[in-house]
C-alpha cells in the first residue's frame, strides 16, 4: 500500500521536472541502448551460426591447412593440403563415412549477354550433399560418373538464376564460367543470407572442373570436409587423420600440426568464444555508462532532496518515519533509472533491428530474455546503489530545521 | 503545579522541562524548568516575543524535538522515552499542526494534502479518500477538494492545512502563528473556524506573538527567556465564566 503510494509520488515529482528528468535518465538509457543493440546483434549471429552448424550435424569435420604467421620479412613455408591427402583419408582412416574436397575461387559467369559474379565458385566432388547436409531443389547434383568422365556440369543457387535471367526453366540451359562452358544440371535449395553472405549465390562445379578454372595451385589449398559414422567415432576418426596426415606431411614428433581439424562442437566453441569477448568488452563500456548515469542520478536526487527539504519537513510533520523517507526518494531514484533501462531497452532493440536490416545478409536482431533482465536488474541496481546516499541524506533531515527551510 | 482536578490525567503534561542547545562553546538555554498542564477540551494560547523559548516548547509538544531534561507525559504516553520512529507515530496520531506558511505540498490537490497524515497511519486508498472529503467539508472546502494550493487563496490553504491537522482525529491541534500569513479579515475567519472546532471538542494549542489573536483562546500562557512567567484566563473565558473554563484554569 505504502509502496504503491510512493511509486505514485514518484511518478508525480518525475512528471513535475519531465525535461530534467529525461536529461538525468540519458545515462542508463545510453548504456542499455547499447548492451541491448549489441546483444541482440551478437545473440542474432550466434544463433543463425549454431543453426546452420547444427545442420551439418555432430559428425561433421573439417580439415584445413594451418599456414603459419607470415611476419614482415618472413617467408613461411607454404603448408599444403591436397586432393591426394584427401583421397588417403577416405581410403585409409576406418569409421569416416563420406568426405568431399572443397576448394573456393571466384570467376565470372556468362549467360547470353547476362553476366554476373556470384559470391563464390566451390569445387567439390559427389559428397557434398550429404557432407553438408544440403541438397538440390531441381534437377540433381553431380554423380560420380560426371566427375569420373569430367562432365563440363554445373549446379547454381537461386540467386544465379535470376542474376543471369535463365527462366523459369534454367535446367538444360549452357553457361560460361570464364571461357569453360557448362551445363545446369541442378539448382540449389533456397538457403538466403546469412553472415555477410549470400548463400543462394554460389555456383558448384566437379572438382576437376575448380582446378581447371583456378589453375593448379588451387589444389595445395584444399579444405576437406567429411562425415564420420557416427558421433562416437569422431574422436577416433580425428586421431587417425591426425597420424595420417602427420604421417604423409612427414613432420617430425617434436613439431606440431601443419592443419587443423575442427570437429562441429569445436567449431561452435571458436564462434562462441569470439562473439563471448565481443559481449565482454562492450559489457565493459557499458558498465562505464551505467556508472556515470548512477552519478547523474545521484547528482539530482541531491538537488531533488534539497528542493524538497520543506516536503520532508511536513512529511516527517505529519507522522513519515525515518524509512518512510529513505524509501520514498529510493523509489524515486529506481522509478527513473528504471524508465532509463525501459527506454534504453526499446531504443537498443530498435538500432539492433535496424542495424540487422541494413546490413545486407545479417541474421534479425534477437533479444535473449537473460540481456532483458539484466539490463532491468542493473538499471534498478544503479538506482538503487546511487539513489541509497541521498534518500538517506532525507530521512536523516531534522523535521524542525526542514520546516524552517527556506 | 496543583489541579482543580487531580483525578483526571492532563492530556499534556510537562514537568521541569529543560532545553540545551551545543552553539559551539557556548550553551543556549532555550527552556529553562517549564511546567504545564494541558486538558483535555482546552483552548490554550502560548505567547512571548522572540527568544522566549515559544517556539521550542511548541516542538517539544508537538513531538517534533524531545527535552533535554524533565518529563513529558502526552494523553498517558512518557514521550521522553521514544526513539525516532515512534515519536513519527505520535506526531501522526495525537498531533495536529498548522503552520504560520500552511506547508501543503505543491502540485498536489487539497484532497491529496489532507490525505498526507493517512498514508502514514497506513490506511487503504479508500478510507483515506471518505476521511480526507468529510475533514475538507469540515473546514468548508467540499467544493474545492481537487484544487492545488496555487488555486486557492491564502485563507482557502489555511483551510486545507488545518483539515490535514483534523483528518486522522489527533488529540491535539498545534497552531504555530496561524494568521501570521493572513490578512486580518481573513485570520477572523480562521480564528472563527478554531472556535467552532474547539467548542466541537478538540484541544486546542495556539502559539502566537500577536496579543489580539491569543484573546480567541481561554487560557493564556507566557513565556519568557525560557520559563513561564503568567498563566491565566483570557479575558473571554473569564467574561464566559463557564465551568469548563474554570476547571481548566490552574491556580497559581
Amino acid at each position: 500500500m505504502v509502496f504503491l503510494e510512493n511509486f505514485r509520488i514518484a511518478l508525480a515529482a518525475l512528471r513535475a521536472n519531465l525535461m530534467r528528468s529525461m536529461l538525468t535518465t540519458l545515462g542508463i538509457i545510453i548504456g542499455v541502448a547499447a548492451v541491448i543493440a549489441v546483444v541482440s546483434i551478437v545473440q542474432g549471429l550466434q544463433y543463425t551460426i549454431t543453426q546452420q552448424l547444427q545442420g551439418v550435424g555432430a559428425t561433421f569435420m573439417m580439415i584445413q591447412a594451418k599456414n603459419e604467421r607470415n611476419f614482415p620479412g618472413m617467408v613461411a613455408r607454404q603448408v599444403k593440403l591436397t586432393y591426394e591427402d584427401g583421397q588417403a583419408v577416405e581410403q585409409k582412416v576406418p569409421g569416416v563415412k563420406m568426405l568431399t574436397p572443397t576448394i573456393f575461387g571466384r570467376a565470372t559467369v556468362k549467360y547470353k549477354d547476362r553476366k554476373h559474379t556470384p559470391f563464390a565458385i566451390i569445387g567439390v566432388n559427389e559428397n557434398w550433399q550429404d557432407v553438408q547436409n544440403q541438397t538440390v531443389d531441381q534437377g540433381r547434383f553431380f554423380s560420380k560418373l560426371d566427375l569420373e568422365n569430367r562432365h563440363k556440369v554445373v549446379v547454381v543457387g537461386s540467386k544465379v538464376v535470376d542474376e543471369l535471367n535463365l527462366g523459369p526453366e534454367p535446367l538444360g540451359k549452357e553457361i560460361y564460367l570464364d571461357i569453360y562452358p557448362a551445363t545446369i544440371i541442378g539448382i540449389m535449395e533456397h538457403k538466403g543470407q546469412s553472415l555477410g553472405m549470400d548463400a543462394d549465390d554460389l555456383v558448384f562445379v566437379p572438382f576437376d572442373s575448380a582446378l581447371n578454372l583456378f589453375g593448379r595451385n588451387a589444389g595445395d589449398q584444399v579444405q576437406l570436409r567429411l562425415q564420420a559414422d557416427n558421433a562416437e567415432s569422431v574422436e577416433p576418426v580425428k586421431d587417425h587423420i591426425t597420424r595420417l596426415l602427420r604421417q604423409r606431411h612427414r613432420i617430425p614428433p617434436a613439431e606440431p600440426d601443419d592443419f587443423q581439424i575442427q570437429t562441429q562442437d569445436e567449431i561452435l566453441n571458436t564462434v562462441n568464444t569470439i562473439l563471448g569477448s565481443i559481449t565482454a568488452v562492450v559489457g565493459g563500456v557499458v558498465g562505464i555508462a551505467l556508472l556515470v548515469g548512477g552519478i547523474g542520478i545521484m547528482n539530482i536526487m541531491l538537488v531533488s532532496v534539497t528542493e524538497r527539504t520543506r516536503e520532508i519537513g511536513v512529511r516527517k510533520a505529519v507522522g513519515a518515519r525515518r524509512q518512510d523517507v529513505l524509501i520514498q526518494f529510493l523509489i524515486e531514484a529506481v522509478t527513473l533509472s528504471l524508465i532509463g533501462g525501459g527506454i534504453g531497452l526499446a531504443l537498443g532493440y530498435g538500432l539492433g533491428a535496424m542495424a540487422a536490416k541494413m546490413i545486407p545478409g545479417f541474421p534479425a536482431a534477437h533479444v535473449p530474455l537473460w540481456a532483458v533482465g539484466l539490463a532491468i536488474g542493473f538499471s534498478a541496481g544503479v538506482g538503487i546503489f546511487f539513489g541509497i546516499y541521498p534518500a538517506a541524506k532525507a530521512s536523516r533531515l531534522d523535521p524542525i530545521e526542514a520546516l524552517r527551510y527556506e | 503545579m496543583a489541579q482543580i482536578n487531580p483525578q483526571i490525567n492532563p492530556l499534556i503534561d510537562l514537568k521541569d522541562i529543560h532545553k540545551v542547545y551545543e552553539m559551539g562553546v557556548e550553551q543556549v538555554r532555550a527552556l529553562n524548568g517549564v511546567d504545564l498542564a494541558v486538558q483535555r477540551g482546552e483552548y490554550v494560547a502560548i505567547m512571548g516575543s522572540s527568544g522566549s523559548g515559544k517556539s521550542t516548547l511548541m516542538n517539544l509538544v508537538g513531538c517534533l524535538d524531545t527535552p533535554s531534561s524533565g518529563s513529558y507525559v502526552l494523553n498517558g504516553v512518557a514521550v521522553q522515552e521514544l526513539d525516532d520512529s515512534q515519536l513519527a507515530g505520535i506526531r501522526n496520531k495525537e498531533i495536529g499542526f498548522v503552520f504560520q506558511t500552511f506547508n501543503l505540498l505543491a502540485r498536489t490537490d487539497a484532497l491529496h494534502n489532507v490525505e498526507l497524515p493517512l498514508i502514514y497511519a497506513g490506511l487503504s486508498r479508500a478510507e483515506r479518500r471518505e476521511r480526507a472529503s468529510r475533514a475538507l467539508e469540515k473546514v468548508g472546502l467540499g467544493a474545492r477538494m481537487h484544487h492545488q494550493p496555487n488555486e486557492l487563496s491564502g485563507g482557502q490553504r489555511q483551510r486545507v492545512a488545518i483539515a490535514r491537522a483534523l483528518v486522522n482525529d489527533p488529540s491535539i491541534l498545534l497552531a504555530d502563528e496561524p494568521t501570521g500569513n493572513l490578512d486580518s479579515a481573513t485570520s477572523e475567519e480562521i480564528m472563527a473556524l478554531f472556535d467552532e472546532l474547539h467548542q466541537a471538542g478538540n484541544t486546542v494549542v495556539l502559539v502566537t506573538h500577536e496579543p489580539d489573536i491569543a484573546e480567541h483562546a481561554w487560557r493564556k500562557v507566557l513565556l519568557k527567556d525560557g520559563k513561564v512567567i503568567s498563566d491565566q484566563p483570557t479575558a473571554r473565558a473569564e467574561s464566559a465564566g463557564s465551568a469548563a473554563a474554570m476547571a481548566a484554569a490552574p491556580v497559581s
